[in-house]
């Protein structure tokens, strides 16, 4: 087992035995399922959206070659920089020398999934500069020193409490109890991070190829500020957000606002070409652009799983998966949790170590149905579980399943075998839960039902012998 | 680290053929967004059933909205929204609509024309700006760096202040971008923004907050 796969399975083992933290999960995503479904009957035909969605991200994908090029020769024209990263390392490394030329030392930021993706935090830190998150959530998390816990919702595994009390902590203010004042302590604070940084650093949801422009969703504001305020905005993104051309943004942008939170379209949704133009009034004098590899060209290259470069990152993938609902977001340890991260990890970072995230689903195919890119989420992951066999099949694990069908096949020895099953669950009986039972690691945590007095195929048998005998 | 690197390894991996699975979830819908406009939130064909779109959702998103006659009235309509909040002083832009009610209004403006001190624009309770237009698909403001006083004066705020007229209200976002394209051309300014609604956070138990980063209070004064 990798370290990963250890981690997972000892905090998924402690997650999920913590009924409180469940209940208050569930309650939290039943509210954003019910925002979604209102939001959707708005729609004309939200089904075709849906389609259209995903047929606009399948152009884009399948052409990302032409569109990345049109992309950056626009971005370029209207005096972007921009730098092709293979890796996160490069990535990081060009984002070091831009704050080092400028002679960096604060740094705002907006939250942005690919920067987590090539841990980009750490590094600036190490080279001495002060980084803070501006998405209230991210900030939260950040004071905390922790990850984020959903890609879309990072502190939503948090209640106030425990927010006033970091804020106490971290930042001298007074305890409350009130999601408002805490936001506006919050709001204070950052005001005078956006007026004091040298340089902001954004994310991007969409890449416009025709026009050059990149696309950001948001609620709060924050993003508005980090790309307005500071003399230098830096945004980074994954290869895989262009799309074709302006106008497919009406379709996405009411897509994500709608898978996302349930909201038809979120509060600011701007879009950004480059510094500021001759004429405009205000904007960073430098805009650059770094557009990240880190392993996607090995999903596109991938004859099966091509479509799961589609997503959008509106994580509804994971409010509707059981598993994430009952599990959360931390004990993934992924910059992607639930479906969409499960499926993808093991893409970007290697298999072998995370191929367990493969089996941390129930294949009911929640996430599928939900994607409104229509990626089919719950096949893949059904697809990295066969290839993670193939490349290191379970030896012990295919014995078994021989042994299995080779007793399957003979119903004698079957029943033979349940009849030792009954004697044996009769001995096993006392000694439920305890430390001698020897499926401890089963009842630890869950019942184990007694067989039934019968087996199907004896109640069968004597009720053909007495058809009006009721049969148990 | 190139442009060729990457370039050539997208297009290595897209010379691979794909799983006929995956070919089948590929073609299903239509790749062009103008034939996708009957699937999304309705416009309205009108200028009634926009108007009835645009305030339905704007009331939803807690956005003031005032539908005035002319000048005259929304003047009074700035006057009264200046004396319940007591304006100290007041950020705007130069343009046909500002430049007749703003200039009327009594505190000192702040015009961020020539250039923005921001600590200045921080301390101002409103920013009044114009727009690009209204899309009553979504109940949202289209604002641009370049016809609404910079990137700045939108946001940074506690109270922004839209105004327009009738005229500029259209249904859908693709007639947003239509406009942008016929106003602008190539040389799109470097920001645009579809503002719906204030600025708002649910970050904190889902519970809604307005005024996270950016504005408190949107009001848009609709003239004619």
């Amino acid at each position: 087992m990798s370290e990963a796969s250890i981690q997972f399975k000892h905090d998924a083992d402690e997650s999920t035995v913590d009924f409180e933290h469940r209940r208050w999960m569930q309650d939290a995503l039943r509210g954003y399922e019910n925002s979604r479904g209102g939001t959707e009957a708005t729609f004309g035909d939200f089904e075709e959206a849906r389609k259209t969605a995903a047929a606009i991200k399948w152009e884009a994908i399948e052409h990302l070659d032409r569109h990345l090029e049109s992309f950056a020769d626009k971005l370029e024209a209207r005096g972007a920089k921009i730098c092709w990263a293979d890796n996160g390392k490069e990535a990081v490394d060009y984002i070091l020398g831009v704050c080092r030329d400028r002679g960096a030392k604060k740094i705002i930021k907006s939250k942005c999934m690919t920067t987590e993706e090539i841990h980009l935090n750490p590094a600036l830190r190490a080279a001495g500069m002060e980084v803070v998150e501006s998405d209230l959530g991210e900030y939260i998390v950040q004071l905390r020193e922790e990850d984020p816990f959903h890609f879309v919702f990072p502190a939503m595994h948090l209640k106030r409490d425990k927010i006033s009390k970091i804020f106490e902590e971290k930042i001298g203010s007074e305890p409350s109890s009130d999601p408002g004042e805490l936001t506006m302590i919050a709001r204070r604070q950052l005001r005078r991070k956006y007026c004091e940084a040298d340089i902001g650093i954004s994310g991007a949801n969409f890449g416009v190829a025709d026009t050059g422009m990149i696309s950001i969703t948001e609620n709060e504001g924050n993003a508005r500020l980090t790309t307005s305020l500071p003399k230098v905005h830096i945004a980074v993104m994954g290869i895989e957000k262009v799309i074709p051309k302006l106008e497919d943004l009406s379709v996405m942008l009411q897509m994500l606002g709608t898978a996302g939170t349930g909201q038809w379209l979120t509060a600011y949704n701007s879009m950004i070409g480059g510094p500021r133009r001759a004429g405009e009034t205000d904007g960073p004098e430098e805009f650059h652009l770094v557009l990240l590899d880190n392993h996607r060209t090995r999903l596109l290259a991938d004859p099966e799983q091509r479509d799961a470069l589609r997503c959008i990152r509106c994580g509804a993938c994971l409010n509707v998966c059981p598993i994430f609902k009952n599990i959360g977001g931390h004990s993934y340890g992924t910059t992607y949790q639930g479906p969409i991260g499960s499926v993808i990890t093991p893409h970007l970072r290697g298999l072998r170590s995370f191929k367990h995230l493969s089996y941390s689903s129930s294949l009911c195919g929640a996430c599928t149905e939900t994607c409104p890119v229509k990626i089919d989420l719950h096949h893949h992951l059904l697809r990295n579980r066969r290839d993670a066999v193939m490349e290191k099949g379970g030896k012990l694990e295919g014995f078994a399943f021989r042994q299995f069908a080779w007793m399957m096949s003979r119903p004698k020895l079957y029943r033979a075998g349940e009849g030792m099953m009954r004697f044996a669950a009769r001995l096993r009986k006392p000694l439920n839960g305890g430390r001698m039972d020897p499926l401890k690691s089963w009842t630890r945590t869950r019942d184990l039902p007694d067989p039934a007095p019968k087996s199907f195929h004896r109640q069968w048998k004597e009720r053909r012998k007495d058809p009006r005998g009721g049969g148990s | 680290m190139s442009r060729e690197g990457i370039l050539g390894r997208v297009r290595e991996a897209l010379a691979h053929p794909l799983h006929p699975d995956v070919r089948a979830l590929a073609g299903e819908g239509t790749r062009d967004a103008r034939e996708a406009r009957g699937f999304l939130p309705p416009g309205g064909g009108t200028f009634r059933e926009r108007w009835a779109n645009f305030t339905r959702l704007a009331e939803k998103l807690n956005v003031e909205v005032a539908r005035v006659a002319d000048l005259e009235e929304a003047a009074e309509w700035l006057a009264e929204l200046e004396s319940s909040e007591g304006w100290s002083r007041v950020a705007s832009h130069r343009h046909d609509l500002t430049d007749a009610l703003v200039t009327e209004l009594g505190p000192e403006v702040l015009w961020t024309d020539d250039g923005v001190d921001t600590d200045a624009l921080e301390a101002c309770p409103v920013g009044i700006t114009a727009c690009e237009a209204l899309i009553a698909q979504t109940g949202s403001v289209l604002v641009t760096g370049k016809g609404c006083g910079g990137r700045a004066l939108s946001v940074l705020t506690p109270h922004h202040i839209v105004l327009a007229s009738a005229d500029q209200l259209l249904p859908d976002m693709l007639a947003g971008y239509d406009l942008l394209r016929e106003r602008y051309g190539d040389d799109l300014p470097s920001f645009i923004s579809f503002i719906t609604g204030a600025s708002r956070t649910g970050d904190i138990e889902r519970i809604l907050v307005l005024g996270a980063h950016g504005p408190k209070r949107l009001t848009v004064i609709v003239i004619g």
